[in-house]
């Protein structure tokens, strides 16, 4: 524990103090809501990062799990009466069997048929779901009687500290070595006993687990939608999208990557209408270009450039202060 | 209700070799070039929409347009290979797969988005004078458009096959799809083997979405489906077999519609993703592929 990290830990228990504290000074409705959806794109990514930044395995179904999570949040908590929690952790609970289901059999080959897979797992529900429950579910009276935006804030908050948190702290272990050690090199990380099947398999189950759960909160916080929505493919490619315009494999990446994909949205969707895809799309063709490392990356070259060209000049400096 | 059995059979049939079609452009990309282009589905779609404007527009046959839908294609995949695909052929395999997937996906998006928003999510059909023409056999409807552009489909294959098995850009470009540094050292031009190969999979797609527009009909979202229903056909064929591919397409459309049949509608896609997994854990190499490919 250096300076350096304790610096850190302060710093984050400070940033999450002032997020709990933001409502008593935001009175906004709308600005909590925007910090919502921040906290809902920030842990989509984040949970998606496990997998595809840190372990290196591309889904492109992440919806899949998602939309699980909301579908069986919804039937257990509104359908069946269970209680909230519970309904939420059943849907992670199913995010992470469904997962397996494809994982087991798509990793034991390598190359592109996981990403196959997920894809079509995510457009088979996506079908399915819609043919299934065609109408809008709502909150029932009672719900919105009683409806606080706060309970939904903060239980956003919790998920996304805990989706961090749980990133955080699983690449920092032996898991998370092992993790990034198949993401660089599978034949190597085997032949020095890290079973790629089984960390491929851990962090699928883990991010699908994290993605059911947001999933859960993203089911108590909308007041009406189509139960296919949460499914669409356009979920999956935000996750991917935020987690490279921000930088895959980091665990700052997809923060600065949600931020600024909810806020460039709201910008541009006061300007114009739905033309954000269209951007963000482009733009994450670009950075998968240009850019493998992200706005991080970006900030880090530019901060060593800005770092070396300081060094020049006092070298230079150096020796006619002398003279 | 049983009588409807054999009408379903060749209506799968018939959707199942555009399904091959549409895969063996996506297969003969990735087989060459390891570009996994899954933007294909979004080419085939726009494919559509040049045929459906070229008739809407013009008044230009949907049949006799189809070189010019086709060209179409070519031209839009020479862009699409020179600004964003051309520029990872350089990378190895792995990351090329994987970097490819995820530029295709993003374009995919944005082509996806571009037609909503020139030409509305509306779905649209191309309807000629004999569109509504049918032939019937022992009280089996077959629609014309829809046998034509079965034939089309089979015929673009063979003169396909026999393109790679005949002439000398052919064995070029099979011989890089062997071996590419032997090909280089042989003097092929690997560059210009991928830059075409990636054109002719852009021109089978333009074609496949020309078709879809007669016979079926065409929307903005469609790519992603038929983007996907070609990766599972490509890999129930197996790599490296055309033939293959072609017949896992008409096995699919016909396993489809039969699903549709028995169980509604929304169950067709789940029958390809099981398909796939079934695959995958019993013959990873696809159906008809062999034991490398």
């Amino acid at each position: 524990m250096t300076r350096k990290h304790a610096l850190a830990a302060g710093l984050v228990v400070v940033l999450i103090a002032v997020l709990v504290a933001l409502p008593l000074f935001v009175k906004k409705e709308s600005t909590i809501n925007l910090a919502i959806l921040v906290g809902l794109y920030v842990s989509l990514a984040s949970s998606w990062n496990i997998l595809g930044g840190y372990t290196g395995q591309t889904s492109l179904g992440h919806a899949a799990f998602f939309g699980l999570g909301t579908l069986v949040t919804r039937l257990l908590w509104l359908s069946a009466g269970l209680p909230l929690p519970l309904s939420i952790l059943a849907g992670g609970i199913a995010a992470v069997v469904l997962s397996l289901i494809i994982g087991a059999p798509a990793f034991k080959l390598r190359g592109a048929y996981f990403a196959i897979g997920t894809l079509a797992l995510g457009q088979v529900l996506y079908v399915i779901v819609g043919d299934r429950w065609p109408t809008i579910t709502s909150l029932p009276a009672e719900q919105l009687a009683t409806y606080s935006i706060l309970s939904r804030y903060y239980l956003f908050l919790a998920f996304t500290v805990l989706t961090i948190g749980t990133a955080y702290l699983l690449v920092n272990s032996r898991l998370g070595l092992g993790m990034m050690a198949v993401r660089e090199e599978e034949d190597a990380a085997e032949s020095l006993g890290v079973s790629a099947l089984r960390h491929k398999l851990l962090a699928l189950g883990v991010s699908s687990f994290l993605a059911g759960l947001i999933g859960g909160a993203f089911a108590f916080y909308h007041v009406g939608y189509y139960p296919q929505l949460p499914f669409g493919p356009i979920y999956s490619f935000d996750a991917v999208t935020i987690a490279f315009i921000g930088g895959t494999g980091t665990i700052i990446g997809p923060i600065v990557g949600g931020i600024f994909f909810v806020l460039l949205r709201e910008l541009l969707a006061l300007k114009l209408v739905e033309i954000h895809l269209t951007v963000f799309g482009i733009l994450f063709v670009l950075v998968v270009l240009f850019l493998p490392g992200g706005l991080v990356e970006a900030w880090s070259r530019t901060r060593d450039a800005f770092a070396r060209r300081l060094r020049k000049q006092e070298t230079r400096s150096l020796p006619q202060e002398a003279g | 209700m049983l009588s409807q059995l054999p009408q379903n059979l060749v209506f799968g049939l018939l959707v199942g070799g555009l399904y091959g079609l549409a895969a063996v452009g996506l297969s003969l990309v990735f087989g060459v070039t390891k570009i996994l282009n899954v933007s294909h589905g979004e080419l085939l779609m726009l494919g559509g929409y040049a045929s459906f404007w070229l008739f809407t527009l013009f008044g230009v046959d949907p049949f006799l347009g189809l070189p010019l839908a086709i060209l179409l294609l070519v031209l839009l995949g020479l862009v699409l290979y020179k600004v964003v695909f051309g520029r990872m052929t350089k990378l190895g395999e792995e990351s090329k797969i994987k970097n490819t997937m995820l530029v295709g996906f993003g374009v995919g998006i944005v082509f996806q988005n571009v037609a909503q928003r020139l030409w509305t999510a509306d779905s649209r059909g191309i309807t000629t004078t004999y569109s509504s023409s049918v032939f019937t056999v022992f009280g089996v409807r077959f629609p014309i458009v829809r046998v034509g552009s079965f034939l089309i489909a089979l015929f673009v294959l063979v003169a396909l096959h026999l393109f790679l098995k005949r002439t000398y850009l052919g064995k070029a470009i099979r011989a890089t799809v062997e071996d590419w540094e032997a090909a280089a050292v042989l003097g092929i031009s690997t560059d210009r083997v991928y830059l075409i190969s990636f054109l002719m999979g852009a021109g089978l797609a333009g074609l496949a979405g020309a078709l879809v527009s007669v016979g079926w009909s065409i929307e903005p979202t469609m790519g992603l489906e038929w983007t996907l229903t070609s990766l599972i056909v490509m890999v129930l064929g197996g790599l490296g077999s055309f033939v293959g591919t072609f017949v896992a397409g008409v096995l699919l459309g016909v396993t489809q519609s039969l699903t549709s049949f028995w169980m509604g509608g929304a169950y067709r896609e789940m029958v390809a993703l099981l398909l796939f997994l079934l695959v995958l854990v019993a013959r990873p190499q696809g159906l008809f592929g062999t034991k490398e490919g």
